[in-house]
């Protein structure tokens, strides 16, 4: 084996606040050799971004590394003057961030930012930095360079900004690339880009790469090797494909059937959530840190002492388990809940030819003449039947959030129509224009939503009680204080959080925990039909699970039609009865969850499913990537709105004409203009491998 | 002449404020005590600058409750033989020490600063908590609802904005103003507000419960009807309500100065917090507007509301003795900080002391609320 | 751009035309007109005088009539007699501004840079020794109004150090009577631009942006001066241009304290004699000002946020 580049031994850093020392990585260590790539896998708060900027001895004032060592090249960052680490930055090593809009300056051309790093670690003229730079924009594949060099970085897409933090990461070619959730703020379709991109100059620089992420598929698609932490220490690491296969911690084991898995659904696999939540920082338990959360616990032998890492296989696989040998991990875990397949009632809400345009003054404050109109809902046409799922995929801009507006009264469409029956049978109301105040206090009361940002979905003012007795007031429901109280108290034993909740305020919560009170308040009313916007996307993983299976739990329970919004694909999957596939406010693809997750595809959803991560060695999937961003809404392509993009794309046609809408069976409908034939001989994204020695992990598919 | 000499005189001085003393380390102590229920005013107890600065608006605050017990001669009484002396000098005939000298007309330094105090505390809370009565009902609907609501109130608010402010005082507040109608309009319009809040916020949370709304809106309107009466009118039937006509005028050119401030603030932060999910969570039960505004937003704006009151309320007792100082307003006699200064500065040459009681109260209560208000900002922004 | 300027140009036309209009009633109050009755005749004349010496000299018309006529009159640059001066307006106030521009360049030139350097220094490493010092020094001179610190500075230098003059004078500009106006000025103002200063650099160094810039192993200096800098002086700009109204206060209490004869003195002088033409000229200007500065800043803010700018 090659000299590490990188050498991580017993680390520990500690943030020294006013509530005293809050230990964040606790005897850490990790190896990264030449040309690898390794992943850090872990859950908001268990410290990886920590380590990453450990590796930089970037901790801000009060983050300080006080025992252990880190070895770049054979050098010990942690005794390094300034200016040795200022040689050392960006120019040795080198970050990619999270959120490329925040990490490049406003205020400074994109050009000057990049040819800031070759000019501050080389003796280099202006002419040859700006020479390099413009070759690097090339190597990143952005479009039109030149022009790219001269803007603003407010000026061009997400995307693209990624890019040119990635550009501005590898000018001074680094011998390791620092990367912290490269793609989380970007939409799947693009984040697929961005990943490939990465990987292929990682190869051909020879770039050493450590790539944070809470997601486990994008590791398994972009790693060699993992280490997965837990609450500030590592539990496991290896080989990456060896650890998805045989895993010796309880805590990856759990991850990993926490998640779902785009060919599965909720009746084949549930998933199991893991119980409990992350130990705060100054509450983290003797012993085994995850002790308490799992289900091999013994007492005196998890909580009894400090547990290391020992290795467990000779491929350099270790686990911090000490009931590694004892454990069976083959064992098939017991579902807590077995699904049956629920049979739909009668339509509950008919959505016939709805649209909604916004007028929007190109620039608000310098008034300019051209106004144009964004189509964020064009022509759109479904139905909900009582007790359904139905999920609405897309990303960015595809106008799923202003569907749910409209529906819930907040916003008013331009055209069409929504009818919505409270109860099976009963005349339904037109929903598509009556905004919230206008409707009665029962339609309201039947049609709730339950939000996506767990920390902006309660009122942080308001206790918990209050909170969830106010809509029963609001609802009618219970008609002394006395009965709401006692309703209230139900609704929270319904959502499984204890009764002293009720006089909390939101700030004392956990985000799963608010995603519970939310749920119950959605839910006071006995809705008939709910939508729930993104309800897990902001919740770690390991919650995710557990609060999607309430979720499913009371809808099943009282046969409520469930309108699923999410970016998730695996999500979908995995609960969905019907699947709604939009781009840029049009519906491009709906059908039953079978249908729409296997051929024929909308070229879209073709490319959708293939950009999900999945965090399954045992899938392989087809390989297509999109061309550029979405595009903006406020000026969409004419013809089929996906046509900039398509992989499939007919010149001349696809351009100018709109689809039409070809039906596969009464539910499945595409719209496209590729011929029944082609759509029929699609072949699936997914298939299931189960040759353990494949290392071919992926058909990659040339796409143009 | 007798004189004090240094320690006499300081310590005469700190003796005299005894009861001040006491009601600051009373409310200190409970303040301990209770700090997990004081929120974020029981956070003050850990930073230095917060702490000192409350300390001072304490001390000014009890001394203002307790300057008849504090001072030591009468603010008006004149002693014709102590004429402009330096600090420490003795009366003779009461034997009672002037600590920090006389004036021109031989009253008391020490005794008028003590007073000056009840003038500033009793008109710059005051006048700011109604001007932020008006301005969070005006602000409210502007960032709220927007459109024309908000570029007429806006239009409005930054009008006023743009009058000088002393300009502005020249004109509102002058004998000739008080013999129109216009002081009693302004305060007429500016106290219904807080009627009309206490109102709203009641009809807005306990619209579905009559059994509480009806007695509490009863008790609202007989409560702020009196004091309205006793307050713009003169006119309490029980007469213990009252204003001194020019207080009244210096009251609504306050509000009406200081109220469109607070308007562009509450604005803000109304349209930042209307996008939150828990407002969108409110409409979709089907909410009212009003409650939407009072119960879901404004609570959660009351961090930088308070901290903005803190320093407003500084700034309207740096306003009240620029009227002082320019002699606009109060009566001549007043023992209010800026006609102190006003009346001693032309002195100094003479004897240099005489200005001082006077400006370091004033700067020294401003500059306590100053500390406060960056105690409250830095603590609210660690959480 | 254009599109912008000249819609804010008419906002602030509207603004101007309707506190003129305030203003000219405040003014044109009966108890107002009956002083200055009683001061350009014979103070003890009765009613009845009162009301024939108004209706001879067209005090007695319709309000829009004369209103209409002082703002035909203000268009064309007429702004009438003064009754204090004895002589027209327009003899009047365009010296006075003179005297207080002066004054306001050197409070400008002092309190600006001090401020933004005091601002800049602190904000650049919150939390530090440096900063709580230069954050009490600041928040102690917002809380100290002119006629505290005029006065205190007075004491201090005039009378008891004896190195300044407590009385200045417009005709004669010297050091020595100079330095205690600007200087009591710059000193209030100083600290709030230096308060908004350090909010907006203490803000701008936590920003990611900055990170990416000490990641890229930029030294300190480079990372303060190259990328910080430029992004924390945006608000700054636009809080110095909106202290135009308090300058105008500032200054009337500062000319008053110093007996310095400029644009300050003169309302006083305005206000304290009942000379109505006057009067409403010195507001007009002080309008025109705050407006005017209001109107640059917009602009300026415009020009200075690319990510504004670029919208157009």
């Amino acid at each position: 084996m090659t000299k590490p580049i990188l050498e991580i031994n017993n680390l520990s850093v500690s943030f020294f606040t006013r509530h005293g020392k809050i230990p964040a990585v606790m005897d850490f260590s990790m190896t990264v050799h030449a040309g690898e790539a390794m992943g850090l896998v872990g859950e908001s708060g268990c410290g990886k971004s920590t380590v990453a900027l450990a590796v930089m001895r970037y901790l801000g004032d009060n983050g300080k590394i006080t025992s252990g060592s880190i070895r770049f090249k054979g050098r010990d960052v942690t005794s390094m003057s300034e200016t040795e680490l200022r040689e050392l930055r960006g120019s040795q090593v080198s970050m990619i961030y999270q959120e490329p809009m925040a990490s490049l300056n406003p205020a400074m051309r994109v050009g000057q930012q990049l040819m800031e790093v070759p000019l501050s670690h080389e003796i280099i003229s202006n002419d040859e930095a700006q020479q390099r730079s413009l070759e690097m924009l090339e190597s990143v594949r952005l479009p039109d360079p030149e022009r790219i060099f001269r803007s603003y970085p407010h000026q061009i897409s997400g995307g693209q900004q990624q890019r040119i933090v990635i550009a501005m990461a590898l000018l001074s070619k680094p011998a390791l690339l620092l990367l912290d959730e490269p793609t989380t703020a970007l939409d799947v379709t693009v984040e697929a880009g961005i990943v490939a991109l990465v990987r292929e100059l990682g190869q051909q620089f020879g770039t050493s790469m450590l790539f944070v992420s809470h997601n486990l598929g994008l590791i398994l698609e972009t790693c060699d090797r993992i280490t997965v932490m837990y609450s500030g220490e590592a539990v496991e690491s290896g080989p990456i494909r060896e650890v998805f296969r045989k895993m010796r911690h309880p805590y990856t084991q759990g991850l990993l059937r926490s998640i779902p898995l785009p060919g599965t659904d909720k009746t084949a696999r549930p998933l199991i959530p893991i119980p409990g939540q992350l130990p705060l920082p100054h509450e983290r338990p003797q012993g085994c840190n995850f002790g308490p959360r799992c289900a091999s616990f013994q007492g005196g032998i998890c909580d009894k002492q400090e547990i290391m890492m020992s290795s467990v296989s000779a491929s350099g696989h270790f686990s911090r388990c000490s009931r590694v040998a004892e454990i069976d991990w083959d064992a098939v875990p017991e579902s807590s809940s077995s699904v049956e397949k629920m049979a739909v009632g009668d339509t509950i809400l008919a959505v016939r030819n709805l649209s909604k345009r916004y007028d929007v003054a190109a620039n608000s404050l310098f008034g300019g003449k051209n106004t144009g109109s964004v189509k964020a809902n064009e022509q759109l046409n479904f139905n909900a039947k009582k007790g359904e799922i139905v999920a609405i995929v897309g990303e960015s801009g595809c106008g799923k959030s202003t569907l749910a507006k409209i529906l819930l009264g907040l916003e008013e469409a331009s055209e069409g129509s929504a009818y919505f029956a409270e109860t099976s049978g009963a005349e339904g109301v037109n929903l598509a224009h009556s905004p919230v105040e206008s409707r009665n206090i029962k339609t309201v009361g039947h049609l709730q939503i339950v939000f996506q940002n767990p920390f902006d979905t309660l009122n942080p003012s308001h206790t918990i009680g209050n909170q969830i007795v106010r809509a029963l007031e609001k609802f009618g429901i219970g008609k002394t204080p006395q009965e709401r109280r006692e309703q209230m108290l139900e609704l929270l034993d319904l959502v499984k959080l204890p009764r002293e909740f009720e006089r909390r305020i939101p700030r004392q919560l956990s985000g799963g925990q608010k995603q519970r009170v939310g749920i119950a308040r959605a839910f006071a009313g006995k809705p008939s039909l709910v939508v729930a916007d993104e309800p897990v996307s902001a919740l770690d993983v390991s919650v995710q699970a557990a609060v999607t299976e309430l979720l499913t739990d009371i809808q099943r329970k009282d046969r409520t039609t469930l309108l699923f919004i999410s970016h998730d694909l695996s999500m979908v999957r995995y609960l969905a009865d019907r699947v709604i596939v939009m781009y840029l406010g049009r519906i491009v693809e709906q059908g039953t969850a079978d249908e729409v997750y296997s051929p024929p595809y909308h070229p879209y959803t073709e490319a959708l499913l293939s950009a999900v991560p999945v965090a399954d060695p045992n899938i392989v999937k087809e390989h297509i990537i999109l061309v550029g961003d979405i595009p903006s809404a406020l000026n969409p392509p004419s013809g089929c709105a996906f046509h900039t993009r398509c992989h499939r794309k007919i010149e001349g046609v696809c351009d100018s004409e709109l689809p039409p809408k070809k039906d596969f069976s009464t539910d499945h409908h595409v719209h496209c203009h590729l011929s029944v034939e082609t759509l029929l001989t699609m072949n699936s994204v997914f298939r299931i491998e189960n040759n353990e020695n494949n290392n071919n992990k992926e058909v990659v598919s040339p796409v143009q | 002449m007798e004189f004090l000499n240094v320690w006499e005189l300081w310590g005469g001085v700190i003796l005299r404020f005894w009861p001040v003393w006491a009601a600051i380390l009373l409310t200190y102590f409970l303040m301990r005590k209770y700090r997990q229920r004081l929120g974020i005013f029981g956070n003050l107890l850990d930073s230095a600058v917060g702490l000192s600065g409350l300390m001072i608006v304490l001390f000014w605050l009890f001394t203002a409750l307790f300057a008849d017990v504090v001072a030591t001669f009468e603010p008006l009484e004149q002693f014709y033989r102590y004429r402009r002396k330096p600090p420490g000098v003795v009366e003779l005939e009461s034997m009672v020490p002037m600590f920090f000298g006389s004036d021109n007309l031989g009253r008391d330094l020490f005794s008028r600063m003590v007073h000056g105090s009840r003038f500033v505390l009793l008109i710059a809370p005051s006048a700011t908590l109604v001007a932020f009565i008006v301005g969070i009902m005006l602000g409210l609907p502007a960032g709220y609802k927007g459109g024309r609501t908000d570029s007429i109130l806006s239009f409005v608010a930054n009008m006023i904005l743009s009058f000088p402010v002393i300009v502005l005082f020249y004109l509102l507040v002058t004998p000739g103003i008080r013999e129109t109608a216009l002081p009693n309009v302004m305060a007429g319009v500016f106290f219904m507000f807080p009627i009309i809040f206490a109102l709203t916020v009641l009809r807005s949370r306990f619209s579905e419960r009559p059994e509480l709304l009806i007695p509490w809106s009863v008790a609202v309107l007989i409560l702020g009807g009196w004091l309205y009466s006793g307050i713009v009118f003169n006119a309490d039937p029980l007469g213990w309500i009252s204003m001194d006509p020019n207080e009244l005028n210096i009251f609504a050119a306050v509000v009406f100065a200081s109220s469109p401030g607070v308007f562009r603030i509450v604005r803000g932060l109304t349209m930042d917090i209307k996008t939150r999910d828990y407002v969108a969570a409110a409409q979709t039960r089907g909410e009212t507007y009003w409650y939407i505004m009072l119960w879901e937003i404004l609570p959660n704006s009351r961090g930088p509301l308070i901290v903005d009151a803190c320093l407003r309320i500084g700034y309207t007792t740096i306003l009240l003795g620029t009227l002082g100082f320019f002699g606009l307003g109060l009566a001549p006699e007043s023992p209010d900080w800026g006609s102190m200064i006003n009346q001693t500065r032309g002195f100094i040459r003479l004897i240099p002391t005489i200005v001082l009681p006077q400006t370091i109260a004033l700067a020294s209560f401003v500059l306590g609320l100053n500390l406060l208000a960056d105690g409250l900002r830095e603590e609210s922004l660690k959480d | 751009m254009l599109r912008f300027v000249l819609k804010r140009l008419f906002v602030m036309l509207l603004t101007m035309l309707s506190l003129s209009l305030i203003l000219f009633s405040l003014v044109n109050l009966e108890p107002n007109l009956r002083k200055l009755a009683l001061e350009q005749n014979n103070n003890r004349m009765g009613q009845e005088a009162v009301n024939s010496w108004l209706e001879k000299n067209g005090f007695r018309r319709p309000f829009f009539v004369r209103y209409g006529e002082w703002v035909a009159g203000a268009i064309t640059g007429d702004l009438g007699y003064s009754s204090r001066f004895r002589k027209p307006v327009n003899e009047v106030l365009p010296k006075r501004l003179g005297y207080t521009g002066i004054l306001a360049f050197w409070v400008l030139l002092t309190m600006v840079p001090s401020a933004l350097l005091i601002g800049i220094l602190s904000g650049m490493r919150e939390g530090s020794a440096l900063d709580r010092n230069l954050s009490i020094f600041s928040i102690t001179t917002t809380a100290t109004p002119e006629y505290v610190s005029g006065i205190l500075f007075t004491v201090i230098f005039a009378s008891w150090l004896g190195w300044l003059k407590g009385v200045s004078s417009v005709k004669d500009i010297t050091f020595e009577n100079f330095t205690l106006p600007v200087m009591t000025m710059s000193f209030y103002g100083m600290g709030y631009i230096a308060r908004m200063t350090r909010a907006s650099m203490s803000e701008v160094m936590t920003s990611q942006y900055i990170r990416t810039a000490h990641l890229k192993g930029l030294s300190f200096r480079t990372v303060v001066f190259k990328h910080a800098l430029r992004n924390a002086l945006i608000a700054p700009f636009t809080v110095i241009l909106l202290q135009f109204p308090w300058l105008l206060t500032g200054v009337v209490i500062v000319e008053k304290i110093f007996n310095y004869k400029g644009f300050g003195w003169t309302l006083v002088e305005a206000a304290e004699n009942n000379d109505i033409n006057l009067l409403l000229a010195c507001s007009l200007v002080s309008v025109v000002v705050v407006i005017g500065t209001q109107l640059i800043s917009d602009v300026g803010y415009a020009y200075l946020n690319p990510r504004i700018r670029m919208e157009s």
